[in-house]
Order: C-alpha cells, then structure tokens, then sequence
C-alpha cells in the first residue's frame, strides 16, 4: 500500500502556496498579515464587486471579501488566459472570507465576484508590480535528468506488463506453484517504479492495496488478493476474474505512465518515498504478509531509489559532491546486507530472518535515508 | 480513629500557620487535602486539588493535566457482590487520594510495622497536582457474567476494525478503565498503582499507559499544544467553555436510552503510533500540507492566525485547494463530518525504542462524545481511509468505555450501574 510516495504529488500541487505562507508567517506581515493590515477589501453584491485597490506589490496579497449581496458568491483573482491564482468559494451572504494569494510576477490580472457562484463573474483589472523572476524547470540538466528517468520508467513498466501477464496466465491455469515463483519477480518491476505509480491515485490500490488497509466497502483485489490466494485459502472462484482485473489495471497504469510529467524535484521525492517504503512496509514484513517476500519488494525499492538517483546525479555531483559519496556509500551498506540474506536467485522470506537482521537492515535504511531526504532542497536550488 | 485525627490536626495547623492568608479563601477543600504533605507546602495543596464530586466526574472538561497513566482492568471475579465492594473501595480511595491524601489513613507509615503499608508511599510529601480519576466500563462488562445485559447503552458499541488499523490484543479493551491525570507523573501512577493493588483478586490490569505533554487543551486559558510531529493539536477541540457543544455532543442524557448513563459520556481510547523517523524526514511543506496548518502559528493553510476560522474553501494558483483533499484538518473538521465534534483529551508517549532503533512513540489519543456511533466512528472512517498523516501513523491499541456521570460526597462509582 502506498506510503509516503503519495505525499511527494500533494506537496508539488500545493507548493505555491504554502510558500506563501511560510512568508507570511515570517517575513511579509505588511502584505499578508493578520487582520485587516495590508489587505484589500473586496465589497461583494449581487451586481457589484467593489474592490479597494487594483494594483499591489507582488507577493503576498491578501484579500478580505464581505458578501453584502443575497446570493452565496465567490472571488477569483486571474492571471491572463484566465489562468487561476486563488479562489475562495462558497461564501454565504453576511459573511466575510480571507483569500491570500501568491502572486510572484508583475503582470496584469483580474478580480471577479461569482453572484450565484455561476458564470463569467464581475471582473476588474488589478495590476502587480515589481517581483521577483519566476523559478523555472527549464534547466537543462534536469531536463536531462527527468528525460533519463522516463526512460528507466518506461522499461519498467515494459517489463511489468510482460511479467504481469504471465504471472497472470499461470494463476487463470490454477498453476499454483508456479504462479507463487513468478509472484515476487513480477511486484519488483511495481516496487522499483512505485511513487509514479501512486500518482495514480485510482489505480494504486486496485493494483497493491494490502487486505488490513481495505476501506469500508473496498474490494480486496490485486497482487495481494492473489497472494491471499495463492499462499493461504487457495484459489477461489473469483481468482481468475481478479486475475484478469489486475492486468487490466496494470496495462492501464502502463498506458498512463506514458503521458506522466515528471519534475527534477518529483525524482528526488520519490527516491527518498522508496526508502520510506522500505522502512514503514518491508522493515516490518507487513508488505507481503502472506509470502513473505518482502525482500524481493526491498531490494526493487532500493533499486528504484538509486534508479531516480542515478538520473539526477550530473546535477548532485555538481552542487553538492560530498552528498554523492555519502549516497553511494550508504547505497553500498544497504546493499551489501541485501546480498547476505540471497537465496539463490531470490532471498530469504521474512519470516526466517532474525530479529538482528532486522535491526541491520532498519539501521542501515535510516543511514540512507537520512541523506536521500536532503536530495530534493540540493536539486530545487 | 482519636490518634489519627490528632495526627491531621496538628498538621493542619502547621500548614495552615506556614501558608497564611493565602489560604484563607481555600476553605474545606484544603483542611482535607493535606495528610499527604508534610509541613510548608501546604498552600500548593490546596489550589491543586480538582473536586472529585460533582455533575460529571473530573477529568473530562477539567483543564487537561500534563502527564497521564491510563489503565484497562479485567475483571477476574465472577462474584457480582465482589465487584461492587471494589467499586465503592475504590471510590473512596479515588475521593482520599484526588485530595492529596494517602489511600487509607495512617497508609504508608503510620500502620503497624508487621504489616505492608496501606499506601505504598511514593506520592507523600507531593501536592494533589491537580489530580483526577476518571472511572469507564467497558462493553465486554456487560456480558452474562455480572447480569448487566440490560443495561449496556447502545452507544457502547465494541468498535469496528478501521482500515489500516494494527491493533494489539495487549493494548486493546478491557471491563473497566481509569483515567488519571495529574500535573505530577509520580501523583497519577501512585494513583493507579495503589487502584491496581486495591483490586488484586476482583480485576487485574489488563494494559496500562503513561502519557505526558499534554496534546491538547480542554479550556481556552491553556494554550495549544504539540504533539510529537511537532504540530499545534487540537486547535479545534470543544473546549469547556463552549456548554452549547459540551450539552449536544459530549454529555449523555437519560432520553438517549440508559438513565444511569445521564451526565456521563462515551471514551475511545487509541494508541496511536507515529513513524517519527519517516516524519522527521518528509519536507517542511510536506508536512504541513498533511496537516492542513502552519508549522509555526499553527494557523489553518491559507490564514494567518492559529484561531482563524479554517476555511475549506480557499484554493491557490490553478484552482487546487490550499487544504487538500486528504488534510488531516479538513477530514477531521465539524465542516466534512456534517458538524460533528468530539472532546479530546490526549497525551503523547513514548515508550522507549522499538528494537530496530525507532522511538516507539506516539499519541494516546483520548476523546469523549455522546454517542460514538455518530461521532468517533465516522470520524476516524473517514480520517483512515483518506488522511495524508495515516502514512505516518498506526492505530495498535482501541479501547471503548462508558464514563457514568460524577459523584456526591456519599455515592460510590457503579451505583446507577447496579442500581
């Protein structure tokens, strides 16, 4: 089930904004302060939207908006091709709302009361002035770095695909020992590309939700259902038809990780959610509570993690080398208690290891992960 | 009985002479709380001690204490006149020791030297420290054993298994909880302690935890605190000036079906791990994107002050909302849950490390409502299936228990239960 990988997507969406506010609680209280300092009154009506000022510095600009009209409304304040800088909805008659606004570049904008919260609204020119350049993703050492990491991605999913359906072919046979060998390889080419799957807010938990984290009304499908299966109660009528769902999903998810944008600063988020996987899901054994091939899931994390490394190291190297060697040391660590618990071509299960191992492994994830948490402030300078 | 009250006496008046006319206004309150004290330091007694008696027992709206031992008992008897003898024991302990004195007269040092002592003595010298004991029966209480069917509430309900939820049997249920809460750790274990060992042979305890910094406030004279993500908690609690609320969402009535149950109020008791470690490593805007507030002010996303009010509604630079979807405070606001409110109380904890070096810590979250079927269970439904911050927690203790109302000077806890 995902675990910190779903974060890293909020924290982008919501970026903009919480610098915001992260300014106002130090820096910028003439714009963005308490009460009513600094901030523009906007008079709202059924027909008119009254708005104290229309220009302002650029920054934080907080508007204080009293609905005086009789229909529920709300305010916007537009960029040009009505992009969206802030909205605050739903705001009842009589009442007073407070919409604080990022707004980083000078430029024309618009104002606009929704009466009725309907249509095209009442708009007004507003004008910001000064401000600081906008911070771009144009670099092009990320570029670079993202285009690489595409392609690790797209090879995985490549691999999932053809692993899945195979996986997925031995248990419609009712092969069951052979479909339980080819289970653990099968979830690796998942694991190791596991934060860009859980951008895929749907799809994730129809593909690996774990039967404890089931939701009220949630059916129990994917790979865990099938590990259910397959390990403990047998395969049961349905197997087949879930089987052939989570192919689906699977080739779904495939398709989409095609269109995926992905940032310079989504691979070092992601790099740091994998290893928190490790440590939340696979340190545990709650992962794979049935197979207990939690190893395989641990070692395609780590793979996965050095996987987003590895593309944006031109970038690291350059800004910060010591943390390089720090990575490739604790990378080594980490990997090097990996290979002491191989067992052929896999690994130990979890339930054979002992309680020393454990510790090991969880030490030395947190030695990793500690420094991987770092990545992403180096690579948003 | 003469020796004794000699004894309180005299002391009373070394008290009273060393404290002055600070303690004139104290009255009665204080005359009784001081067997436990020696000399001096009377006048510390006297403005720490909670009334024990009243409407609803202490320790629910009472300004939240820093530091908690909570304990679930099973009871081992099956002998209904034992259990009974234990709760009024027990109450009259939890009346002597709420005023700052020993379990029994004469306890720790004052009895006969071939016998164990009537308190085992680690709280003397050391004021009330605002102590409270809060009693609680639990579902399981009301099986075939004690002839109590008829009189479980309904809202006693054994609660459902949440997702994500990695419960503990060792840390979950019980026939019976007490609550104490004290500004002094040593004052509230002493408290359990001596409950535990007044009902050796009638309950045992079944799991216990300690609590300390508070992790939320109950009155608006006490300022938000923090948990141990670091994060202002609870900003949005009931507090105990708000009656309107305390009446319609934390105080049982007799129409809700059990008279006994009238003044009283339903707790959920959860132990709540938290992944420190994992925590300590996510971003700074990570995190207060999980929350829905500021780290430092506390203020909601898109405010300025802790107690703005929390508006859902507000969205930045293409439409996203500033408080996402899967906020901590906006699945848990009264705005999503169709105005639903709880009482909290909580502490945090933590109990050493986990073996693999990880703090083994978190929130023992406690929280009181009228009716937890409408309150806590679509709460926390909600708040495990789509809180951001359960990728940082784990629920691994649930317990639930009916909390009868307070005491006057002469009933005892169970008499509306046995009634």
């Amino acid at each position: 089930m995902p675990l910190s990988p779903r974060t890293p997507l909020a924290v982008l969406a919501g970026v903009g904004a919480l610098v915001a506010l992260s300014a106002c609680d130090s820096t910028d209280s003439a714009s963005g302060g308490s009460g009513a300092a600094g901030a523009i009154k906007v008079e709202a009506s059924d027909s008119t939207c009254a708005v104290a000022a229309n220009t302002a510095n650029a920054g934080n600009v907080t508007f204080e908006i009293t609905n005086k009209g009789t229909k529920v409304t709300e305010f916007y304040l537009y960029a040009e091709g009505d992009r969206i800088m802030g909205e605050v909805e739903n705001i009842a008659p009589g009442l007073n709302r407070r919409l604080i606004v990022e707004v980083p570049e000078a430029g024309k904008y618009q104002t606009a009361c929704k009466p009725g919260m309907v249509g095209n609204g009442i708009r007004g020119d507003f004008t910001v002035t000064g401000g600081a350049q906008k911070q771009t993703d144009t670099n092009a050492q990320k570029a670079e770095a993202t285009k690489n990491y595409a392609t690790y991605v797209a090879n995985n999913t490549a691999a999932l695909e053809t692993e899945t359906q195979k996986f997925v072919d031995l248990v419609k046979a009712g092969k069951v020992d052979e479909a339980k060998s080819e289970y653990a390889s099968t979830r690796v080419y998942y694991e190791r590309i596991e934060p860009v799957a859980e951008k895929f807010g749907d799809l994730d938990p129809l593909i690996d939700v774990r039967e404890a984290d089931l939701e009220p009304g949630q059916q129990f499908t994917g790979f865990h259902r099938l590990e259910k299966d397959l390990w403990v109660t047998g395969l049961q009528p349905d197997s087949s038809q879930v089987a052939d769902k989570l192919l689906t999903d699977v080739k779904d998810l495939v398709t989409k990780t095609k269109t995926l944008q992905l940032s310079a600063l989504d691979l070092a988020n992601g790099a740091k959610g994998l290893l928190d996987e490790v440590a939340t899901g696979k340190i545990t054994g709650e992962e794979e509570t049935f197979s207990h091939t939690d190893l395989w899931d641990f070692q395609a994390n780590v793979d996965g993690s050095k996987g987003a490394i590895a593309s944006l190291r031109p970038i690291l190297q350059e800004r910060d080398p010591a943390l390089v060697s720090t990575l490739d040391k604790k990378f080594a660590n980490v990997q090097s208690l990996l290979d002491k618990t191989r067992v052929g071509d896999g690994f130990k299960y979890y339930n054979q290891l002992s309680q020393d191992e454990i510790k090991a492994f969880a030490s030395a994830v947190d030695a990793l992960s500690e420094p991987l948490s770092k990545v992403a402030e180096v690579v948003s300078k | 009985m003469s020796e004794e009250g000699t004894r309180v006496s005299r002391r009373k008046l070394f008290g009273l002479a060393g404290a002055g006319v600070a303690l004139a206004g104290a009255g009665a309150a204080a005359g009784v709380g001081i067997d436990r004290m020696g000399g001096g330091s009377t006048a510390q007694a006297a403005v720490t001690t909670v009334d024990f008696h009243g409407e609803h027992q202490a320790g629910i709206v009472t300004p939240t204490q820093q530091n908690l031992h909570f304990a679930a008992f099973d009871v081992t008897t099956t002998d209904v006149g034992e259990l009974r003898q234990l709760l009024r024991t027990w109450t009259s302990a939890a009346r002597r020791m709420t005023a700052g004195q020993e379990v029994v007269p004469n306890g720790a040092v004052g009895g006969a030297a071939e016998a164990p002592p009537g308190d085992t003595g680690e709280a003397l010298d050391l004021p009330a420290s605002d102590l409270t004991l809060t009693i609680g029966f639990g579902p399981s209480l009301f099986d075939d054993r004690f002839g109590l069917a008829s009189k479980r509430p309904a809202q006693l309900i054994d609660l459902p298994l949440f997702p994500k939820d990695k419960l503990d049997p060792a840390r979950t249920g019980g026939d019976l909880c007490i609550q104490a809460c004290a500004n002094d750790p040593q004052v509230a274990v002493h408290a359990v302690r001596n409950l535990a060992r007044l009902g050796f042979g009638v309950t045992e305890v079944r799991w216990s935890q300690l609590g300390f910094g508070r992790s939320s406030s109950t009155s608006r004279e006490q300022a938000t605190p923090r948990n141990l993500f670091g994060f202002k908690d609870g900003t949005n609690n009931i507090k105990s000036e708000d009656t309107d609320f305390l009446r319609d969402e934390v105080w049982a009535v007799a129409g809700d079906g059990q008279a006994w149950m009238a003044g009283g109020s339903y707790l959920v008791a959860r132990r709540i791990q938290m992944h420190i470690e994992t925590w300590d490593r996510e971003p700074l805007e990570g995190q207060e994107q999980i929350i829905g507030r500021t780290k430092g002010s506390g203020a909601p996303l898109g405010q300025t002050a802790e107690f703005d009010d929390v508006d859902l509604g507000v969205r930045g630079a293409g439409g996203v909302p500033l408080i996402a979807d899967d906020a901590h405070i906006r699945l848990a606001s009264h705005q999503t849950l169709k105005g639903t409110r709880i009482l909290r109380r909580g502490y945090n904890f933590v109990d050493g490390s986990d073996g693999v070096g990880h703090l083994e810590a978190g929130l023992f979250f406690l929280a009181f409502n009228r009716d937890t079927r409408k309150q806590y269970v679509p709460m926390q439904q909600a708040l495990s299936s789509k809180d951001a911050m359960m990728e940082y927690v784990q629920h691994t203790g649930s317990a639930h228990f009916a909390v009868p109302p307070g005491l006057t000077p002469t009933s005892s806890w169970g008499d509306g239960l046995f009634a």
